[in-house]
């Protein structure tokens, strides 16, 4: 999984009929110490995450397909969780 | 999924069977504030609606085969949808 920060929001209308009613966020992706990798993902919100709140990510297929229920989703990364701290011991 | 910019399409006469009539476009990755980054791609398009010049996003390995339909065509890559505006937090980036 990975630790992300959601830096906004991407509309479409024209699309996949499974992203028709979906949140989809622009999701930077982060080191533990909370700076940016320089990498980005667009992931499906499940957790009601906004923009500027840091969330940890599943990239991964199956998954993501388990989590929304259907086997032929094209989804790999997917919003589970809004982070409150990392703690990180060096 | 990334973000990405269809500037070209694909045309196959010959190709391994389920492809034939996927649409396949031009598209060049591009970063979160739609920089040009990476090297281009062939996607099949399973909107069949994007044309060159629009924004899309799209997806790679089992996921590009799983949004065709028939699914599980054999393609590495596909365009999921066509992006209508980004809305980020510190440079406003609008359609």
């Amino acid at each position: 999984m990975i630790i992300g920060k959601v830096s906004g929001a991407m509309h479409s209308t024209i699309n996949h009929t499974f992203y028709d009613e979906r949140k989809t966020l622009v999701v930077d992706k982060l080191n533990p110490d909370g700076s940016l990798t320089g990498d980005y993902l667009i992931a499906i919100d499940t957790v009601g995450a906004g923009a500027g709140e840091t969330v940890l990510v599943i990239d991964e297929g199956n998954s993501a397909r388990q989590i929304v229920k259907e086997d032929n989703a094209p989804i790999r990364s997917i919003i589970i969780g809004i982070i409150d701290e990392v703690y990180v011991k060096i | 999924m990334k973000l990405g910019k269809v500037f070209g399409t694909v045309t196959l006469s010959i190709v391994y069977k389920g492809l034939e009539n996927v649409p396949m476009v031009l598209v060049q990755p591009l970063d979160k504030n739609q920089e040009p980054k990476g090297s281009p791609i062939v996607a099949a398009d399973s909107t069949r609606m994007a044309g060159p010049g629009e924004l899309i996003y799209y997806e790679s390995s089992r996921e590009a085969a799983l949004a065709l339909d028939p699914w599980f065509v054999p393609v590495d890559d596909a365009v999921i949808g066509i992006v209508d505006d980004v809305h980020l937090l510190k440079n406003e980036v609008a359609e």
